[in-house]
């Protein structure tokens, strides 16, 4: 007698629930830690609605959700894209949004992949676990939205959205990268919130306090470094030390800023979470079918799915869009798996430490305490780098060839693995700018330092920042690149920038 | 621990409000592309949505990145022939050998951001120009022409169109139906009272006292006006009766009418047309166009190929009122005529003009329209047609027009006189 769950590709409410307790019970017995799940079935239309507001559930408006949304219309309505199976938020519940036009091992596979893969590397993972608060955020985001509403109502729809564009444009710039904050709740949050906009009222801004000085104190104050160490959170900086701007837009600064905090173990650890996602959808899949719980035809859509998921092209390839982060997250987590359960030498020899050791245990440990950058750095072996046959290219652009540097032979692995390391350190893909100087005597011009690395020059779109930059502080905006301690370049705003 | 949702019946547009954020934010550029399209449109198609074209430079929103340049290395997968210190020729300048992430996010490529807007919308952008009060927009973006008739009553609908005097009727019926009863036995109750006091019983009479009130009681519990009495008056929408109109386009494209004017008179009969579509079923539309001699011509020619000479209106005149005799019985057909010029005109033409519409075509149409482009002083055509306007004040409009925002003043006096019609 067949004990299939299901023999149909057609979901019912019934299937589905049943399918999410099936995967539950597998992945307790994998030791997979998940907040409760709310599965959200909706349309094609309303997968297009979460698309574009990048995934919150609910977001304040702008216009550009509204170019993101007819971006993603268009391209839909062509052809050119199929939508995401998935979509999935890092809340408490975890919400997790599948699609009606899925067929049932597409609706297996999904919540697998998002309510118990991405949902347990959420709630694990450490700088989730530091930098976001999974039970308020979807408070927060209301809290957000109705203040930007009310903004828009008392000073007009313009002057928000300009404000707004601004703060986007330092979007990556308004994280935190070391300090943990404390979680606090969303009512907390509202009152603190007015707490801040009154003290903000009363007190007097000490930076600017001109009330005329005694001679000697003038010349020690002539001294005064303003900041006294550069800050690279720039949203942080001007939400609290901007001259002209109102309570209301400090608190709008804030909520930009909140968000892109929220975001920030997103960004890097794209390769890890997509690659746990996908290596638990794949394990708990096939843990199914080993109990015999669902038939052939299952697997073989289920795997047509996951192979095009994890295809990775090569470099040559007409369809090669950098490195496919499922790809090679998934074939790492399997790869250690591997390590464990069958070494060779050279594994034993690479990683003395997890050969031969539980897999489960170390595939844990792997998930909560890494980020892409120090995963790669810690776990991609030669075998792997054999597989995907990587190499490395340098490129000067002051050389006329592109320069083989490292492949993957004996002498290349530890160069190549540091080199894509490094590739998904946040801090080497942005610039690196900081705020070194507010000139609190004089002009109360603002500088920002750019420190340079490995001779690459800040984008054209530079000086359009510089420009936002200048809305919010109200003063002059200087922007100095600099290429270990000479300074290559200096850009100001408003004015024109000079090359030295 | 799962919950599952069904969400597929919650509000799909959840994106309306961005999205109209951003139509506005990106106004002028939709007006230029609806402009554009008016002037590529035949008159009879404007009733689309249209396909709006943005550089994406003005759409981008600007982060602070790396630019190209500079020196890095990046890893590859896929490695076939390559080793070590092996040197790769660079692509030519353009050719973006470089798949890469940072590659694209630079996007030199300069490819338009496009996306359609719908009917609704090309409409309002395109009256918006035009300044247009709302109340016409609506009249000209309405789809079918519908009226609301009175079909009797009904139980349910709005307090505004409640029957006052029928659901009291109602009421009235009903309170007598539901107390015949209780009337009944009261009349038989206080018959046998009075007999009781005759007879002198006062156990009896305390019952029946006690009965008494208690159908009393009972009887005014009968609510006065209770819902199902309620009536409403009921209304339905019935399309409006329609028929068939024709509409004639007279322009004069001597060498004095450029390209402009002639555009500024395709707005002003694409108005007329999409005011006629909404009134009638059958449209034709008729191109006449003029120099010293008429002609009729279709669209294309009419409103984009370039004649010079000298001019003559009456030769457009009759030939309309030749075409009029021969295909449109003024009896089956709504006649609607516009007519565009610079003004100039033969000198003694302008009064042989005046005459043919006076006794010929006048007294045929519905309504002729005439617009005079230019910046300058009328000449004799105008004067000559002012008389025609004091004599004929519901069928003849005429106006000078130096911009698109003075197409609408014709227009007002058209749409005024068509609400005087359906207000008798």
């Amino acid at each position: 007698m067949s004990q299939y769950i299901s023999t149909d590709s057609d979901w019912t409410f019934e299937l589905l629930q049943e399918y999410d307790s099936e995967i539950a019970r597998v992945a307790a017995h994998y030791g997979l830690d998940t907040y409760p799940n709310q599965i959200e079935v909706i349309s094609a239309e309303q997968m297009m609605d979460a698309y574009s507001s990048v995934g919150m559930p609910i977001g304040y408006h702008h216009w550009s959700y509204g170019k993101q949304f007819l971006a993603t219309q268009k391209s839909y309505q062509r052809g050119q894209m199929g939508l995401a199976y998935e979509i999935v938020i890092n809340s408490n519940p975890c919400i997790a949004y599948l699609m009606e036009e899925n067929t049932l091992p597409m609706q297996a596979l999904v919540i697998a992949h998002a309510c118990y893969g991405h949902n347990s590397f959420f709630k694990n993972n450490y700088l989730f676990r530091t930098w976001t608060d999974a039970s308020s955020i979807i408070d927060y985001l209301v809290f957000a939205k109705n203040y930007l509403r009310k903004c828009e109502e008392r000073h007009g729809q313009d002057e928000v959205e300009a404000l707004l564009d601004a703060c986007h444009a330092l979007q990556n710039y308004g994280v935190d990268r070391y300090r943990r904050p404390k979680p606090i709740s969303a009512a907390e949050e509202r009152m603190r919130q007015q707490e801040r906009e009154e003290i903000r009222q009363q007190q007097l801004n000490d930076l600017w306090r001109t009330l005329p000085t005694r001679k000697q104190e003038a010349a020690t104050k002539k001294q005064r470094q303003f900041p006294s160490e550069p800050q690279e959170n720039l949203l942080y900086f001007i939400e609290k030390n901007a001259p002209l701007l109102q309570p209301w837009q400090r608190e709008v600064v804030r909520i930009v800023r909140k968000i892109s905090q929220y975001f920030y173990p997103q960004r890097q650890t794209q390769v890890m979470n997509e690659g746990w996602a996908t290596f638990w959808h794949y394990t708990l899949l096939n843990h199914l079918y080993d109990e015999g719980k669902v038939n052939d035809g299952f697997m073989m859509e289920f795997l047509t799915s996951h192979t095009s998921v994890v295809y990775q092209p090569g470099f040559d390839s007409p369809y090669f869009n950098g490195i496919n982060p499922y790809a090679l997250g998934f074939n790492m987590f399997q790869d250690i798996r591997r390590i464990c359960e069958h070494p060779t030498d050279e594994d034993r020899e690479w990683f003395p430490d997890i050969a031969g050791k539980d897999w489960l245990e170390t595939l844990h440990f792997a998930m909560r305490d890494f980020k892409d950058e120090s995963f790669i750095q810690q776990y991609l072996s030669p075998h792997l780098m054999r597989e995907f046959h990587l190499f490395s290219i340098y490129d000067d652009d002051t050389a006329d060839h592109y320069k083989v540097d490292a492949i993957h032979n004996e002498s290349g692995f530890r160069r190549l693995r540091e080199t894509l390391s490094r590739q998904y350190d946040l801090s080497v893909r942005e610039p690196n700018i900081q705020i070194t100087h507010v000139d609190i005597e004089g002009d109360r011009s603002i500088t920002l330092r750019h420190t340079q690395q490995d001779g690459m020059p800040l984008s054209g779109d530079t000086f359009e920042v510089l420009k936002h930059i200048h809305l919010l502080w109200g003063f002059d905006v200087h922007l100095e690149s600099w290429d270990g301690d000479h300074m290559i370049k200096r850009m100001s705003c408003p004015s024109i920038s000079v090359d030295l | 621990m799962s919950y599952i949702i069904d969400r597929r019946l919650n509000g799909k547009n959840k994106s309306m409000v961005n999205r109209q954020r951003f139509l506005r934010r990106y106004r002028n550029h939709i007006k230029e592309a609806v402009q554009d399209a008016v002037n590529r449109r035949s008159i009879t198609d404007m009733d689309r949505g249209e396909q709006i074209s943005i550089p994406t430079r003005n759409t981008h929103e600007p982060r602070i990145s790396h630019g190209p340049g500079g020196k890095q290395t990046r890893v590859y997968p896929g490695n076939k022939q390559f080793n070590p210190g092996d040197e790769l020729e660079k692509p030519q300048q353009g050719g973006g050998g470089q798949g890469s992430g940072q590659a694209s996010n630079q996007g030199e490529g300069e490819e338009d951001f496009t996306f359609a807007i719908t009917r609704d919308e090309f409409l309002n952008y395109l009256f918006d120009d035009l300044a247009l009060p709302n109340m016409v927009k609506q009249t000209l973006a309405r789809t079918k022409n519908f009226k609301t008739r009175r079909a009797g009553f009904v139980s349910e609908g709005t307090p505004n169109n409640l029957s006052v005097i029928k659901s009291m009727r109602n009421a009235h019926a009903r309170r007598i139906g539901m107390g015949a009863g209780k009337r009944r036995k009261l009349k038989q109750l206080q018959a046998e009272l009075e007999e009781a006091q005759h007879s002198d019983d006062p156990a009896r009479i305390q019952r029946l006292e006690a009965d008494i009130a208690d159908v009393e009681r009972r009887l005014k519990t009968i609510p006065f006006l209770d819902d199902i009495d309620l009536r409403y008056r009921n209304q339905v929408k019935v399309p409006m009766p329609t028929s068939k109109a024709v509409m004639f386009c007279l322009m004069d494209v001597s060498g004095s009418m450029t390209q402009d004017v002639k555009d500024l008179a395709k707005r002003f009969y694409l108005l007329l047309y999409l005011f006629l579509e909404r009134n009638y079923e059958q449209i034709e539309i008729v191109f006449i166009r003029h120099h010293t001699s008429a002609k009729e011509v279709d669209e294309q020619e009419f409103f984009y190929s370039r004649e010079t000479g000298g001019t003559i209106v009456s030769s457009a005149l009759r030939l309309m009122q030749d075409i009029i005799e021969a295909r449109y019985d003024e009896n089956e057909w709504n006649i609607y005529a516009a007519q565009a010029s610079d003004g100039d005109n033969w000198d003694d033409d302008s009064p042989l003009c005046a005459k043919l519409l006076h006794e010929h075509l006048l007294p045929a149409v519905q309504y002729f329209t005439y617009i005079e482009i230019t910046p300058n002083d009328h000449q004799a055509l105008w004067e000559a047609y002012k008389n025609v306007g004091k004599a004929f004040p519901a069928q003849f409009a005429m106006a000078q027009i130096r911009g698109a925002e003075d197409i609408y003043p014709v227009f007002r006096e058209l749409f005024a006189k068509d609400q005087y019609q359906e207000a008798i």
